[in-house]
């Protein structure tokens, strides 16, 4: 059985938290307010008393798994370890308390707290410009892809592509699609990287930037990336990094000096803000000086002692956010930061790509690697062998969760066959990377003795194997469409 | 780990990086902090703001200092939910796919719409994405948008309408309400949407179902930006026929936190759920039949469709939605009824005090408001709410902000949250504050 939806968990006039009874007079909103514009009828919400209503959903969440249980090793998603302290700091009430509307002499210590995180960004990042506003990275794609059309536009230069590589995250050319940009794809050659002739002949005077990744999507870090940036430059384009895999590079490489004209960050990736269960994240954009004029606005500035606001931008794009971003995962981060000091942020690739690394030596035993060699914060893996005996990626994916770790991300990149990329992160013991690589390999022994038990796995989940067809032709999206339609128990 | 590795250093590792692109030494920040070194610094900025917990905070504008209940508190702080990710893995994510099934059922319920999805990344963008829709679902371009909407949302809509799928023409308010027969006027045959707010940014009521027939009259869509709180206690935009409701999900259970982390809601009808942005979970069976969630219609979404995907929100605000799901979980059906009466009697309380300040006057007179309201004061609204700082007062938002010719004009907001005390405390302030501006102006005409 199940665990009850709220509304069936309700009992008529039960109820949770109480208000304090009104101490102004009472209007009464029939008086108040003309009796067409109130609803008929109280919405239908919970009735459930507070014990009840936290039993239900800590009943619910131990049904997750979650990075304080065990490795949840998704490429590209950096799902590493979060420490408690950042999210108490950012309880406190002079930071959750307050208002983006406040006079700005009343809120200083927090511009003061997005003044230093922006400082450590640009160091890190070894860039000169910066914003927090976006929310997330493909916000901060958005707004790079808006900033270069505004950039080419400025200067008589309508420009129509915008060159992503095949490798990319969907995020990539979704917002090119979305500024009105045609796609142009750059296929990867038989080293995993970007194919230099392939990208040669796609670079025209058409071209209004290119996105890359770095290191790209196959954990591998492009080679090319100086000429790269020399010839787009060259063609009067823009390159954009996607910051994605950034968890390989902090304080061993510096995307300002690769040539990134724009770089940005997901805070909730490589400066270990929650991942929330699918956000709240955090994004960043680094630009180069001459692009600094096109940030959103308000961009923050440094007055006397203090910080004020900027609204007065005339070359700016516009605002992406109804305030300054998701101030409360920048405290967060910060956080981290200072934690870490320059010397612990620098060592956090280094371990990063370690623990691959040792992952990765311990897996193709068994699991053939999409490229020899070293790899940098990631690697896939391909399940051919596997496949060949009939058991796929999903089917592997899917008997990881009975070991009680997390599965890689599956059939992502796209170029590589039955993928499973694996991101390990820093905070990886060696103890529990070799529990995740005893467990794949015990999942490869499975796949020649009993491909049956692999194929119907999980079976020590709370659900087995979800029928997500059954969903997509239902469309049973919320209690209402279940009532009556006989939903399952 | 090296010898595993077979590689005769660490450094070897990281050959592929060309040398040129290395960080040449260490990185020139601060060394480490111990938690309670940095918990020292942090409390020093946070000690420099004026917050909520020592001021009566009367701001609005779209962000609301509303009660929180602790076990709120609590559960979204359990790592269960915190430290997961995207529910990639449903049979290790019924958690969190069953909260966000919940989430999309009261928003539903609340807007009175059909479908809802797993949430934005706050109502600004939510809204600039139901424009999006509106104009690939109609096939027009032209989006009329009240000035009742959040001044901040229209300037996200601008920037989003730069990317070229849609136009904008605002319909200025009358009388602090968006008149229906002006948007009929300026409606036509390209239009695709009107964008309205309920209430709108001034507080007032909006005539929900006059708004959706002009829109409806030349085929266009009707889309409310909805107050999550107004939805318990007004009719919802669903029921005037509205096509989508979007809204700001902070007032349900979220700090203000400065403005974010925010969430946006966004709700439709049925036949446009192919359009729809962003994550959707829907209900199925597993192998022995057992109820389960996933994540589903994944073709509409980026990681499958790339440039054709309906939008390239990837990473939404899951943990935000949460918030909201538990709030109205705890409040409920009574609760909120209370939270949404209580903020329009206080409102109301509060706007009749300062109507009765000499020098003091509502701006929208009659028109029906809910929980705030614009007051015309006796001389600058950014001095007397710098003045209201030495009363512990957070007064309010100065319409000056975003319209220069409204230097005096207030726009107050009353939460459930503020006591008697604190209403009669800024009756005092204004009251103290007119009578000085009064005075001095009087005095000065008595020189001059």
């Amino acid at each position: 059985m199940s665990e009850l939806t709220l509304r069936e968990a309700s009992v008529p006039g039960h109820r949770g938290p109480r208000l304090q009874p009104l101490d102004v007079p009472a209007r009464g909103a029939e008086r108040l307010l003309p009796s067409s514009r109130l609803r008929s009828a109280v919405a239908a919400l919970p009735e459930i008393s507070e014990p009840s209503a936290v039993r239900h959903f800590v009943n619910l969440s131990i049904l997750n798994h979650h990075i304080d249980k065990a490795i949840y090793p998704l490429g590209s998603c950096t799902m590493k370890y979060n420490p408690k302290l950042n999210d108490e700091l950012a309880r406190i009430a002079g930071f959750a308390g307050i208002h983006p509307f406040q006079p700005e002499e009343t809120v200083q210590g927090a511009m003061a707290l997005i003044g230093e995180l922006h400082e450590w960004l640009k160091t890190i990042m070894g860039m000169p410009a910066i914003t927090t506003q976006p929310v997330a990275g493909a916000q901060c794609e958005l707004t790079a892809i808006l900033m270069a059309r505004a950039y080419h536009t400025g200067r008589g230069d309508a420009r129509e592509e915008v060159i992503v590589p095949d490798s990319a995250h969907g995020t990539n050319p979704s917002t090119v699609h979305q500024v009105g940009y045609r796609v142009v794809t750059v296929p990867s050659g038989t080293d995993g990287c970007v194919d230099m002739s392939a990208l040669k002949a796609a670079i025209t005077k058409k071209t209004a930037a290119m996105m890359l990744t770095n290191p790209n999507t196959l954990g591998i870090f492009e080679p090319n990336v100086g000429r790269m940036a020399d010839w787009i430059h060259e063609a009067g384009a823009l390159l954009y990094l996607d910051g994605a895999n950034l968890n390989a590079m902090v304080g061993l490489a510096s995307p300002g000096a690769m040539g990134f004209d724009f770089a940005h960050i997901n805070l909730h990736k490589t400066f270990s803000t929650p991942h929330g269960g699918g956000g709240p994240g955090g994004g960043v954009l680094c630009v180069r000086q001459d692009l600094e004029p096109y940030l959103p606005f308000p961009t923050l500035e440094r007055e006397g002692e203090g910080y004020r606001w900027d609204y007065d931008r005339p070359r700016s794009i516009g605002r992406v956010h109804s305030h300054f971003g998701n101030f409360g995962i920048l405290v967060r981060a910060l956080s981290y930061m200072r934690s870490l000091g320059g010397t612990g942020i620098a060592e956090l690739s280094r371990e990063a790509i370690l623990n691959a690394n040792y992952l990765k030596a311990r897996l193709i035993e068994a699991y053939a690697p999409s490229h020899a060699g070293y790899c940098m914060h990631e690697f896939v893996l391909s399940a051919s062998r596997q496949k060949a005996r009939g058991v796929r990626a999903l089917d592997v994916a899917k008997r990881l969760l009975d070991y009680g770790v997390h599965a890689p991300t599956t059939y992502f990149p796209l170029i590589v066959d039955e993928a499973l990329m694996i991101e390990p992160s820093e905070t990886e013991t060696k103890a529990s990377l070799d529990s995740f690589a005893d467990a794949l390999l015990a999942i490869d022994r499975e796949t020649v003795e009993d491909p049956d038990r692999v194929k119907s796995a999980p079976t020590r989940t709370p659900v087995r194997r979800l029928d997500e067809a059954r969903a997509a032709r239902r469309l049973e999206l919320t209690w209402q469409d279940l009532e009556g339609s006989g939903g399952g128990r | 780990m090296l010898e595993r590795i077979g590689a005769p250093s660490e450094e070897a590792l990281w050959e592929a990086i060309p040398e040129q692109f290395r960080v040449p030494g260490p990185l020139p920040l601060p060394g480490p902090l111990a938690e309670y070194e940095v918990t020292r610094r942090f409390e020093r900025w946070a000690a420099m703001n004026a917050d909520s917990s020592r001021y009566a905070c009367f701001l609005g504008a779209g962000i609301y200092d509303h009660f929180i209940p602790a076990a709120l508190r609590a559960l979204i702080s359990r790592s269960e939910f915190a430290t997961a990710y995207t529910p990639y893995q449903p049979e290790v994510s019924q958690g969190t796919l069953q909260t966000i099934f919940e989430y999309q059922s009261m928003i539903r319920e609340l807007t009175g719409m059909e479908v809802a999805n797993a949430s934005m990344y706050d109502g600004a963008t939510a809204t600039s994405e139901a424009a999006h829709l509106a104009a690939g679902a109609t096939g027009r371009k032209r989006v009329l948008v009240s000035a009742g909407l959040n001044p901040h949302y229209r300037e996200v809509l601008r920037t989003y309408s730069a990317a070229g799928g849609f136009d904008l023409e605002e319909i200025p308010l009358s009388e602090g309400r968006t008149a229906a027969a002006r948007v009929a006027r300026a409606a036509g045959e390209g239009t695709a949407a009107l964008l309205w707010a309920q209430p709108n940014f001034e507080g007032i009521v909006e005539d929900g179902a006059a708004l959706t027939d002009a829109a409806h009259a030349v085929k266009a869509y009707s889309v409310a930006v909805a107050d999550p709180i107004g939805l318990a206690l007004l009719r919802p935009p669903g029921e005037d026929g509205a096509d989508v409701v979007v809204g700001e999900g902070q007032p349900l259970g979220v700090p203000m936190s400065y403005g974010g982390p925010l969430v946006g809601f966004f709700a439709i009808r049925k036949a446009d759920v192919r359009r729809l942005p962003g994550r959707l979970v829907g209900v199925t069976v597993d192998l022995d039949g057992k109820r389960g969630y996933v994540l589903t219609l994944q073709t509409r979404e980026q990681h499958i469709r790339r440039e054709r995907a309906t939008s390239n929100i990837c990473t939404n605000q899951g943990l935000m939605a949460l918030a909201n799901t538990i709030h109205l979980a705890l409040l409920g059906a009574a609760g909120m009824r209370d939270v949404a009466t209580q903020c329009l009697e206080r409102a109301h309380y509060l706007a009749e005090r300062l109507a009765e300040i000499p020098g003091v006057l509502l701006v929208n007179g009659n028109a029906p408001f809910f929980r705030e309201f614009v007051v015309r004061l006796p001389g600058s609204a950014e001095v007397f709410v710098r003045a209201a700082l030495e009363r512990r007062i957070l007064a309010g938002v100065p319409l000056s902000r975003f319209d220069r010719s409204r230097p005096h004009d207030l726009l107050v907001a009353v939460t459930e949250t503020r006591s008697r005390e604190e209403l009669d405390r800024y009756a005092d302030a204004l009251a103290h504050w007119a009578k000085s501006r009064t005075d001095s102006a009087t005095e000065a005409a008595c020189r001059s």
